[in-house]
């Protein structure tokens, strides 16, 4: 066989410009953290010293629920001696509009994780493959190659391959501050207009996502009337990207789209679209159940003949359908994955408040915006990345760097804390606490003021002793990362 | 429709390339308004278009009874629930991989291996060809593509990758065999008019047709596309339904003895919608000999991933080699039968189809039935047999068949008694429009049957009057349907 490095020069000759390109967006620095991780994955009795993974926006804390509703309802799958009577009409089901009781289950859901306050119609309903589809395909309805979606940052890094990729488009930042809380102004988004026409990139869209990746904020009602009316006003299309509608938890209130554009007069509703998935709310990414839901029905139609690209495996939608049709599990597990997250949220935040280290006030999503500005040597990414690969190598767990997420200001990591157990989440806190006393004994005492109060010399880089390989490039035949683009580390399966 | 909508959006979903606003769904609307069923409605419209293999499903659903363990929502499964369920990463279950290989290996009678590591997913074949298109071609690029082809073509491999297709037209006097001449000819017009052929794109066993292609004649395609260092991209998914002689061979079989060709070109495409009728699963199957077009694949099957759900049962049943060795003699055995059955029925009545020896229809000779030898004759013939004959066939003319009086009739998605019902029903309207034609011919004074013979005499009987060849999309885009996927009534 020819050595990888002809072969790939060869190739690219070959193939198309996607293909040579590195729009998939994985030649990243961050997948050192991945790699990390796969190489010494963390496992409380095996591996107790391993990598804890952090940087998995997984909702893994209601299984047991679900494992105990499929044992009741054996009829729900058709692979059951109770289901399988089904299994040929569903095997052979592939009409892109979904089963019809699919649709209306999910439709029902998509109301009750808004708390019944707005209504869908199960006509609307148009499925992808997973979210990760459900905004290819948006943007490939929306926008021609060399146009343009405004994104307020911080954002979920899929966005750059899910909506550029194979599309064309462009994403151009909407930047959002701490000062404010990242909140999302019509300044910012005034600006960022202005900066895309100037640079001749045609606007087509605003895309959001509430609650937010990476923030785990929600936007209050004002905010969402002020991002509909400024689309509305620019005659340009609004995708909420409503993937953790039902993580919130607290007080913490989520008002969908859906809701705001029924108290705004006039609204052209030809301009709104809402982009959802099970992966999350329900913690199944694998099923790849992807929701377009527009409430312009030329969308619908050509999505839907899009979704043949990519629909949802009729096996899953059958047993989806009955799970999401018994209301009482519905309502019991959406109190209970909010019950549960919210200790989870609470554990990591009191571990992290006795240890002086701050985090964005939000009571949504899977992960905490933590706040070690304060540790940085300076003010720059390249500092955030230093700081970052001495949490993944030192204190040997894998976060997300707010520089991943297209932060503006460096010294903020995304810590997801729904993907592990009491015990693992206990560890991590300890680590936390060694990691941060350790700096503190390595700097000048401050008073008693809790390590945010002033910021430091970066001694730990001299104890620490540790060795940074600059730039590494990451062979695609040893430690691509798995999908989709950051984070999603390989699981290793039981099978 | 919102018309101010319209003008809002990109130019794809502005235009009308997804390929349904063509004639063809008039047969899907007659069935959906008035589909067949024997007790309930025997005077409906027979589906006669639907390319499934409804045959086999009673071996999969006692497999499914005797392992419960294969299910993650069984007692004797669920245990393995939650690993599945948040198992998302793009590479697929390794089980599954190598179960899916393993599979491709004995559908090919084990003459040709596949590696586990090639093997990558997307959403059915429908979104394998669109995934390589967008692996191997730019927008403006073009593949060669024989026809006549099957119809979603046009829709997979151009809609959203803006790629064009340059049919390589195959005649019936060599029973559509694709000629290195007209390969080489419809090359060499589009490298004069400045465009860019990135490959070679066919199906093989071939949809329409039903004929695998002979040694010499993959050999000779196989060797074009080197010669030109193009893209070779096999669609093989109707692998298993081979039942006769001459067999098959795979492009993965081929290309063991040819070493002076570049496998960086050769592609194939897989799925088990056809050859175990689960279209429903959406397992499409994309493996290539380029290390770069599986790296990049792979990375593209996020937008349309197997359900691990799908994945994890597909493993455990495809992994049963004793199962599946089974399986494919059986489905084998009872395509031919259908396929005995159905042309047998035919020849009947002096109706002949191309010969075939793989897939879940024939193409059937018609051209005597025409009024004359064009397109127009073939769509009102069509017409009458929907609105007259009620069967739902595809006329050749969908399949960009280069030959007007084509059709091809799908027999293995229905049970037999159906399959006579149509074939019953097929044979009225034949013996019924011959009866008319010598009623004619004895009036007549020319002396050529064959003109003869053209004239629509039928359509004086049947009394029927045909819309003009103008589809509105708006009357006719069914509300339900596309090419593939009609409304099933739950």
């Amino acid at each position: 066989m020819v050595s990888l490095a002809t072969e790939k020069k060869q190739d690219l000759n070959l193939l198309s410009r996607i293909a040579s390109g590195d729009g998939h967006g994985e030649n990243s620095s961050y997948f050192e953290g991945w790699k990390a991780y796969e190489e010494n994955p963390f496992h409380p009795i095996d591996r107790p010293d391993g990598v804890i993974q952090m940087g998995l926006a997984e909702n893994q804390l209601c299984g047991d629920l679900m494992r105990k509703w499929v044992i009741e309802h054996p009829e729900a799958s058709i692979c059951t001696e109770q289901g399988v009577n089904q299994f040929s009409d569903i095997a052979i089901f592939q009409d892109y509009h979904g089963l019809p009781e699919f649709r209306q289950a999910v439709a029902k859901f998509m109301e009750k994780t808004r708390n019944n306050r707005v209504k869908f119609d199960p006509d609307r309903i148009v499925m992808s493959g997973g979210a990760t589809g459900a905004h290819e395909t948006v943007a490939f309805c929306l926008a021609n190659p060399g146009d343009g979606f405004l994104v307020p940052t911080p954002y979920y890094p899929g966005f750059d391959r899910d909506l550029r990729w194979r599309t064309g488009v462009n994403l151009v930042p909407v930047t959002c501050h701490s000062s404010d809380g990242f909140k999302i102004t019509v300044e910012a988004l005034e600006d960022a207009y202005e900066k895309a026409l100037l640079s001749n990139i045609p606007v087509k869209g605003l895309l959001m996502t509430n609650p937010s990746n990476p923030l785990g904020t929600t936007l209050d009602r004002e905010c969402l009337k002020s991002l509909v009316n400024f689309t509305n006003e620019k005659r340009i299309h609004l995708i909420a990207d409503e993937i953790y509608a039902a993580t919130t938890f607290g007080q913490s209130e989520f008002i969908s789209v859906a809701e705001v554009i029924e108290e705004i007069e006039d609204c052209n509703r030809d301009l709104i679209h809402i982009v959802y998935s099970l992966s999350k709310d329900m913690g199944l990414p694998g099923f790849r159940v992807g929701i377009i839901y527009s409430y312009n029905d030329r969308v619908v139609q050509i999505a839907r003949k899009m979704s043949s690209f990519g629909l949802v495996s009729s096996q899953t939608q059958r047993l989806i359908a009955k799970m999401l049709s018994d209301e009482d599990f519905v309502d019991e597990f959406i109190r209970e994955s909010k019950l549960r997250l919210a200790a989870r949220h609470k554990e990591l935040t009191t571990g992290l408040d006795g240890l002086g280290i701050g985090w964005l006030k939000a009571e949504a999503g899977l992960f905490l915006w933590m706040d070690l500005r304060n540790l940085l040597k300076t003010a720059t990414f390249d500092s955030e990345t230093e700081l970052w690969r001495v949490i993944v190598h030192q204190v040997k767990l894998n976060v997300s760097p707010g520089g991943s997420f297209h932060c503006h200001e460096p010294g903020w990591f995304r810590v997801c804390f729904a993907n592990m157990d009491h015990k693992t989440m206990e560890t991590a806190l300890e680590r936390i606490r060694v990691f941060t006393s350790q700096l503190e004994e390595e700097t000048k005492p401050v008073a008693a003021a809790p390590m945010m109060a002033k910021k430091k010399k970066k001694c730990w880089q001299s104890n620490l002793r540790l060795s940074f390989s600059d730039k590494r490039r990451f062979d695609d035949g040893f430690f691509s990362p798995h999908s989709p683009v950051p984070p999603s580390p390989l699981v290793r399966a039981q099978t | 429709m919102s018309h101010q909508g319209a003008s809002l959006l990109s130019k794809l979903a502005s235009g009308d390339k997804h390929g349904e606003a063509s004639p063809y769904f008039d047969g899907w609307k007659a069935y959906d308004n008035n589909p067949y069923h024997p007790t309930h409605n025997p005077q409906g419209v027979i589906q006669m278009g639907l390319a499934e293999n409804q045959l086999c499903s009673d071996l999969i659903k006692d497999w499914i009874k005797e392992n419960p363990h294969a299910s993650i929502c069984t007692a004797e499964g669920v245990d393995s629930f939650s690993d599945i369920a948040v198992f998302q990463d793009y590479h697929g279950l390794k089980l599954f991989r190598q179960a899916i290989a393993a599979f491709m290996e004995r559908a090919r009678g084990g003459r040709a291996s596949f590696e586990a590591e090639r093997v990558v997913m997307s959403g059915g074949a429908t979104g394998a060809n669109e995934t390589l298109m967008f692996c191997l071609a730019d927008p403006g690029d073009a593949f060669l593509v024989p026809t006549p082809y099957y119809a979603a073509f046009d829709r997979d491999l151009r809609w959203r990758t803006g790629i064009r297709i340059i049919p390589v037209d195959c005649k019936s006097s060599n029973n559509f065999q694709v000629t290195k001449h007209a390969l080489e000819s419809k090359y060499l017009t589009a490298q004069e008019t400045g465009i860019k052929i990135k490959g070679l794109i066919l199906a093989n066993p071939s949809n329409p047709l039903g004929t695998t292609l002979h040694r010499e004649a993959l050999e000779t395609i196989v060797n074009f596309i080197n010669d030109k260092q193009i893209h070779l991209v096999c669609d093989e998914i109707y692998a298993a339904t081979v039942f006769t002689e001459p067999g098959f061979i795979s492009v993965a079989e081929i290309i063991q003895n040819m070493d002076h060709v570049n496998r960086d070109l050769i592609h194939i495409v897989y799925s088990l919608s056809k050859d175990m009728g689960l279209p429903g699963f959406r397992v499409g199957v994309i493996y290539s000999y380029n290390d770069v077009v599986v790296s990049c694949a792979r990375r593209m099957s996020s937008f349309g991933l197997v359900s691990s759900q799908t994945q994890s049962f597909l493993a455990a049943m495809l992994s049963d080699h004793r199962f599946v060795d089974n399986f494919l003699i059986e489905v084998s055995k009872r395509v031919a039968k259908r396929h005995r059955m159905f042309t047998g029925g035919l020849k009947e009545m002096g109706i002949t189809c191309l010969r075939s020896n793989a897939g879940l229809f024939v193409l059937m000779d018609l051209r005597q039935m025409l009024r004359d030898q064009t397109f127009e004759s073939e769509m009102a013939l069509w017409q009458v047999i929907i609105d007259k004959v009620k069967i739902n066939v595809s006329p050749g003319s969908s399949f960009h068949c280069s030959e007007p009086g084509w059709f091809r009739v799908c027999f293995a998605n229905m049970d037999e008694d159906t399959l006579q019902t149509g074939i019953e029903r097929i044979k009225d309207f034949v013996l019924g429009d011959r009866a008319n034609k010598n009623n004619n011919n004895c009036n007549c004074l020319c002396n050529n049957k064959k003109e003869n013979k053209k004239r629509k005499s039928f359509q004086k009987n049947l009394k029927l009057s045909f819309s003009s060849m103008m589809y509105d999309e708006h009357a006719r885009s069914p509300k339900l349907m596309s090419p593939h996927s009609p409304l099933l009534r739950a």
